[in-house]
C-alpha cells in the first residue's frame, strides 16, 4: 500500500509510544546503571566502568549457560518445525476434524507455565508419573531428578509439546493460503508428493515459517518458568538455561552489578538474531 | 498412504492430551493416593481439593487476582495498539520503521532481565502488589504484538474505504469508530485472544510485582510446596482450574484462529 506522508501520525502512536517506554526505558535504563557500578546499598554507588562486563563475558559459568541455551534452542527448533509442518501436512481441511483438531492442539498454548512445569514434573515422576513409571516399567533406568541426560530429554519433551502446536497453526495457515488450482496443475503434470511440498508448499510456508522459527527463538531462548519448575535448573545446574542462571544471580545472590551487565549482553544476542531475521521477514514480505 | 493420513494429527493429539489427563487424574485423587499407589484413574474418587479451592479464599482470589489483571492488560493493550496500528499502516512519518522495530525488541527482552528493576520501579511509584502494575508491565510485551497483528489487518483493508469516508463527510472519529473497528472486527478479537493468553500464562513478572493483594493463582501454587511437603492433589486441582480460561477463550475464537495466524502476523 502506498502511504501518505503525515507527520501527525505521531500523535496516534503517542500512548503505545509512552507506555512501552515507561515499562522498556526506565527499567532498562536502571539495568545499564547497575551494570556500570558497584553497590553497596542505601543507593551508594560506585563508578565500575566495564569491569562486569569483562567478568561475565570471561566467566566459564556464563559460557556453560550460553552453551547450554543455544543447545537447548537448536534442539527444539530442530524438531518443533520439521514435526510442526508434517502435522500441519496430515490435518484435515475442512469438515468437523478442523474446529477438534484447532482446538484441542491451542490447549497447550494457553496454560500457565509453571502448570506446565508442574503437569510435566508429576506426569514424568519416575514412581507415581505416568511417563516415568512408563518408561521404568519397560526397561528404562529414568530419573529425571538426579540424571542430567534424562532431565534433557524431559526439558525437551516438553517444550515439544507446549509449543510445536504454534508451528502446526502457522504452517496449517500458510498451507490453507494456497489456491486449489495450483494443485490442480501439479496434478496434470505428474509432480510427486515430494514435488508438490518442495515447489508449491514450501515456497507458500516460507513467511509463516520465518515466522514461526523467529518467536521460537525467541521464546526458547528466554525460557524460564517450565524448566524452573520442572527440575530447577538441575540436577546441578545441568538444566540452568540464561534466564534461570540469570535470576539466580540477580535475586538469589544479589549479585547487581555483574547480573546487569549479563541482562544486557542476553538481551544484545537476542536483539543481533531477531533483527537478522526481522530483515528477512520483511524482504519476504516486500517480495509478495 | 493416504488413507492413514488422519492418523498422524491423532497421535500428536493424544501425545497433547496425555499430561493434561494426567494432571486431571490427579486432581481427583487424595494426596496420600497419589504417593503410595500408582492407578491409571483414581482408585476412591474425591472432590475434596477442588472443595478445598473453593472455599479457601487465598485460593480462588488467586483466579480472580489473574483474571483481573489479564483483563485490565487485555484492554488497555488494544485500546493503545488500535490508534497506533492505524498510523503504522495508513501513514509515514518520521522514524516509523525504527519505532515499529523498536517496539518488537521488547517482545524480545527476556522477562528475566526486567524482573529486578521492575520491582524497585513500581515499588517507587507506589504501584506494587496492585492488579495495574502486573497489567501495565504485560503491556511491555502485549502492546508490541498487538500493534503488529493489528497493523497486519488495517493493511489488508484497502485505503479507498477511508477515503470514500471522507468524501461522504464522515470526521475522522466517526469513521473510524462507525465503520472501520467494524471491518477489522475479526482482528481485534483475535489480537484480544493473544493478548489474553500471553498475559495469562506469564508467571515471572506477575509473581515479581506481587506480594499478596494481587497474586495470581500460579504463584499461589508454588505455596504447595512449602506446606508440611508437596500436597500434589491439591496443586492439580489448581493446575486443572488454570486451563479452564483458557479452553473457554478458544471456543470462542476457533473460527478466528487459522484466519488470524494466516496474516501471517502472529
Amino acid at each position: 500500500m502506498n502511504k501518505t506522508i503525515n507527520q501527525k501520525a505521531w500523535y496516534f502512536v503517542i500512548p503505545v509510544f509512552v507506555l512501552v517506554a515507561f515499562n522498556a526505558a526506565i527499567p532498562l535504563m536502571t539495568v545499564v546503571n547497575y551494570s556500570f557500578q558497584e553497590t553497596f546499598g542505601n543507593n551508594v554507588f560506585a563508578w565500575e566502568g566495564t569491569r562486569w562486563f569483562k567478568q561475565i563475558l570471561l566467566s566459564e559459568r556464563f559460557h556453560a549457560a550460553l552453551g547450554r541455551q543455544f543447545a537447548f534452542t537448536f534442539i527444539i527448533l530442530l524438531i518443533q518445525i520439521p514435526l510442526g509442518i508434517g502435522i500441519a501436512l496430515t490435518m484435515p481441511k475442512k469438515g468437523w476434524g478442523v474446529p477438534v483438531c484447532l482446538i484441542l492442539m491451542s490447549m497447550p498454548l494457553l496454560i500457565p507455565w509453571n502448570v506446565v512445569g508442574a503437569m510435566w514434573n508429576i506426569f514424568a515422576l519416575p514412581d507415581i508419573g505416568f511417563l516415568g513409571h512408563t518408561l521404568n516399567s519397560v526397561g528404562f533406568d529414568y530419573n529425571f531428578t538426579q540424571q542430567p541426560g534424562d532431565a534433557w530429554f524431559t526439558t525437551i519433551l516438553m517444550d515439544v509439546w507446549h509449543w510445536t502446536s504454534l508451528v502446526v497453526l502457522l504452517s496449517y495457515a500458510g498451507l490453507n493460503s494456497i489456491q486449489p488450482a495450483y494443485y490442480q496443475a501439479a496434478e496434470i503434470d505428474g509432480a510427486s508428493r515430494w514435488a508438490t511440498f518442495r515447489y508449491i508448499e514450501l515456497p507458500k510456508m516460507k513467511k509463516v515459517l520465518t515466522l514461526a522459527i523467529l518467536l521460537r527463538f525467541m521464546d526458547s531462548f528466554m525460557i524460564y518458568t517450565e524448566p524452573f519448575v520442572l527440575t530447577g535448573g538441575g540436577p546441578g545446574n545441568t538444566t540452568a538455561f540464561l534466564s534461570i542462571d540469570l535470576v539466580k544471580m540477580a535475586l538469589g545472590q544479589f549479585d547487581l552489578g555483574p547480573a546487569a551487565a549479563m541482562s544486557l549482553i542476553y538481551f544484545f544476542i537476542v536483539l543481533l538474531v531477531c533483527w537478522v531475521f526481522y530483515n528477512l521477514m520483511m524482504k519476504n514480505e516486500a517480495q509478495s | 498412504m493416504k488413507k492413514y493420513k488422519w492418523l498422524v494429527p491423532t497421535l500428536y493429539i493424544i501425545f497433547l492430551m496425555l499430561p493434561i489427563y494426567w494432571l486431571i487424574n490427579m486432581s481427583f485423587k487424595t494426596t496420600t493416593e497419589i504417593i503410595n499407589t500408582y492407578s491409571l484413574w483414581p482408585q476412591k474418587f474425591t472432590l475434596e481439593n477442588y472443595v478445598k479451592i473453593f472455599t479457601d479464599s487465598t485460593w480462588y482470589m488467586g483466579y480472580v487476582n489473574s483474571i483481573t489483571y489479564t483483563v485490565f492488560n487485555t484492554v488497555i493493550s488494544v485500546a493503545a495498539a488500535l490508534p497506533a496500528a492505524y498510523a503504522f499502516s495508513r501513514y509515514k512519518f518520521l522514524g516509523d520503521k525504527h519505532l515499529f522495530f523498536w517496539l518488537l525488541t521488547n517482545r524480545m527482552a527476556p522477562p528475566a532481565v526486567f524482573a529486578l528493576p521492575f520491582f524497585q520501579f513500581y515499588s517507587s511509584v507506589n504501584l506494587f502488589d496492585t492488579h495495574i502494575a502486573v497489567a501495565l508491565s504485560h503491556c511491555l510485551f502485549n502492546i508490541p504484538l498487538a500493534v503488529w497483528i493489528l497493523e497486519g489487518f488495517m493493511s489488508a483493508v484497502p485505503k479507498e474505504l477511508d477515503e470514500t469516508a471522507y468524501v461522504d463527510g464522515y470526521s475522522f472519529g466517526r469513521f473510524f469508530f462507525k465503520i472501520f473497528v467494524p471491518t477489522i472486527a475479526a482482528g481485534i478479537g483475535i489480537t484480544m485472544f493473544f493478548c489474553f493468553m500471553f498475559s495469562w500464562v506469564e508467571l515471572l513478572l506477575a509473581k515479581t510485582l506481587t506480594a499478596t493483594a494481587a497474586k495470581p493463582i500460579a504463584a499461589t501454587m508454588t505455596r504447595t510446596a512449602s506446606t508440611s511437603g508437596y500436597e500434589l492433589g491439591l496443586l492439580a486441582a489448581a493446575g486443572t482450574l488454570t486451563i479452564i480460561p483458557g479452553a473457554i477463550v478458544i471456543y470462542f475464537v476457533k473460527n478466528y484462529i487459522a484466519k488470524g495466524f494466516a496474516m501471517g502476523r502472529v
